[in-house]
């Protein structure tokens, strides 16, 4: 039986890590790769290393963060941000990421995610979505809305059906994120996350507003989950994956507990 | 292409791990490990290199089909097959392990026949809705000793991405288990020939530990 994972997401700008709240403000908090190198000695189960980085310049630093990352950390880790083409996400996987998150690019051209799929494979290709809650209208009966450019520009998509697109065009995982959730510490967005991972047959991961090791729990139980992003959390020391870890495990769910 | 090189001086043959490129997508991870616990290791697509290797990795994800396709079109499966026959010590991972048996039902295709049986898709009952492929971090169960499996207790994981695994005919060729929504063989072998369906390259330091083990082992069952 598969364990539910544990998912550290690193912001990335400039080769530094950054953490921002409700996708705002962000702040340089130190080096990516010693903290990936941290967490994979505490038992991390996967790592997403997000490219918040605007220029070209930003994206060689990503690619040397990314080969500093595959060379001392042998569990699976994945790259999003600003990925456009199967180039960039060849690049990238041959610099040693196991998967690429598309996102931003994807709702542009849907049939990116396919092409990434042809190319790298289903199992390699994540389609990462930040979502945000709004009126049920005629053209999101979901009450959610795909939005995008790091959660600033609305896209007047459904959530549940492009969940259910990207699923069929290829996307091997799917990241939910919740703008509304993201950096509050107040929990995830529970009734969205159950309503993706019970539309479709791709693991889901739930990101954005894990503040307490019960909120991980609720989202991979009543949540229907299959794996739980967090960051703030630990990047600020909050809390250990570890303890995260133990925590689960003590409430019974299958968690990896040797490494 | 011609093999390349890991560092300025030349290792000893023997001791030396040579990674069969066959341009299956994990070499580099597959490699990377290999220096993280400093094993000395190089890719090579020379079937010549193959064959005269001390140990070898067969490496893989993608399919069996197309991998079988390319082994053969470059001439090396035979040297793969040669070494075999030649008791050098062999890792096959991931497609590594799903071309091993007589055939793959992965495209129908034959596939090397080192191990009687067939490489067969996972299919477990509808009622156990579980996720094909089956990705992520998930437990084995040692079935029968080996010294690539030293160590490994109880609740160990692996990290697997697969939808197809070896089902060798015989339970004698089966040394590890694991389950998703049905039971499986995860790790294969036969006498000089060792093989995972997981990937042991990206299973934090359990994985290195085996990789590592493999870099000791001299081909056979004694300890």
């Amino acid at each position: 039986m598969l364990s539910k994972r544990v998912i550290a997401c690193l912001d990335v700008r400039g080769g530094k890590l950054a953490k921002s709240i409700k996708f705002v403000d962000t702040k340089d908090i130190g080096d990516p790769v010693e903290k990936a190198r941290q967490y994979y000695e505490d038992g991390l189960d996967e790592l997403v290393f997000y490219d918040i980085t605007a220029s070209s310049d930003g994206r060689d630093i990503m690619i040397d963060v990314v080969e500093r990352v595959a060379s001392q950390i042998f569990i699976p880790f994945s790259v999003g941000g600003g990925i456009r083409s199967v180039a960039d996400a060849t690049k990238l996987r041959l610099a040693g990421a196991e998967k690429v998150n598309v996102n931003t690019a994807a709702v542009a051209d849907p049939h990116l995610i396919q092409r990434c799929a042809d190319a790298i494979g289903a199992q390699s290709t994540v389609l990462s979505m930040d979502v945000l809650r709004v009126d049920p209208s005629e053209k999101t009966p979901s009450g959610y809305e795909i939005v995008v450019h790091g959660g600033r520009t609305r896209t007047g998509l459904d959530a549940l059906e492009w969940a259910k697109q990207g699923e069929a065009l290829g996307a091997g995982e799917l990241v939910v994120n919740s703008i509304d959730a993201d950096g509050t510490g107040d929990g995830y967005e529970l009734t969205l996350t159950r309503m993706i991972a019970d539309a479709v047959t791709v693991p889901v991961i739930a990101s954005g507003g894990a503040g307490k090791p019960e909120h991980l729990y609720q989202v991979l139980t009543e949540g229907h989950a299959d794996a739980a992003l967090v960051a703030s959390m630990v990047h600020y020391g909050h809390y250990t994956v570890r303890q995260l870890k133990e925590y689960l495990h003590e409430r019974g769910l299958k968690i990896r507990m040797s490494y | 292409m011609n093999a390349v090189l890991n560092g300025s001086t030349v290792p000893e043959p023997k001791r030396l791990i040579i990674i069969v490129d066959y341009d299956a997508g994990n070499l580099r991870s597959v490699k990377r490990a290999c220096d993280a616990v400093g094993i000395n290791s190089l890719f090579t697509s020379d079937p010549e290199q193959v064959v005269k290797a001390g140990k070898l990795i067969l490496p893989g994800v993608g399919n069996a089909k197309s991998a079988m396709a390319t082994l053969r079109r470059s001439g090396l499966a035979e040297a793969v097959a040669r070494a075999f026959e030649k008791g050098v010590p062999i890792l096959g991972i991931c497609v590594g392990a799903q071309i091993i048996l007589d055939r793959s039902e992965e495209g129908e295709v034959p596939c090397f026949g080192f191990i009687p049986g067939v490489t067969r898709r996972l299919s477990p009952p509808a009622e156990k809705r579980v996720k094909i492929p089956h990705m992520g971090w998930n437990e084995i169960q040692v079935e029968q000793s080996h010294p690539l499996l030293n160590g490994i207790g109880r609740g160990d994981e692996f990290y697997f991405v697969h939808s197809y695994f070896p089902e060798p005919a015989k339970a004698a060729a089966v040394f590890a288990t694991s389950e998703h929504g049905m039971r499986f063989s995860c790790a294969v072998g036969r006498d000089n020939l060792f093989a995972t369906q997981f990937h042991p390259e990206k299973s934090g330091k359990i994985g290195l530990a085996l990789l590592e083990r493999f870099a000791h082992w001299n081909g056979s069952y004694a300890e």
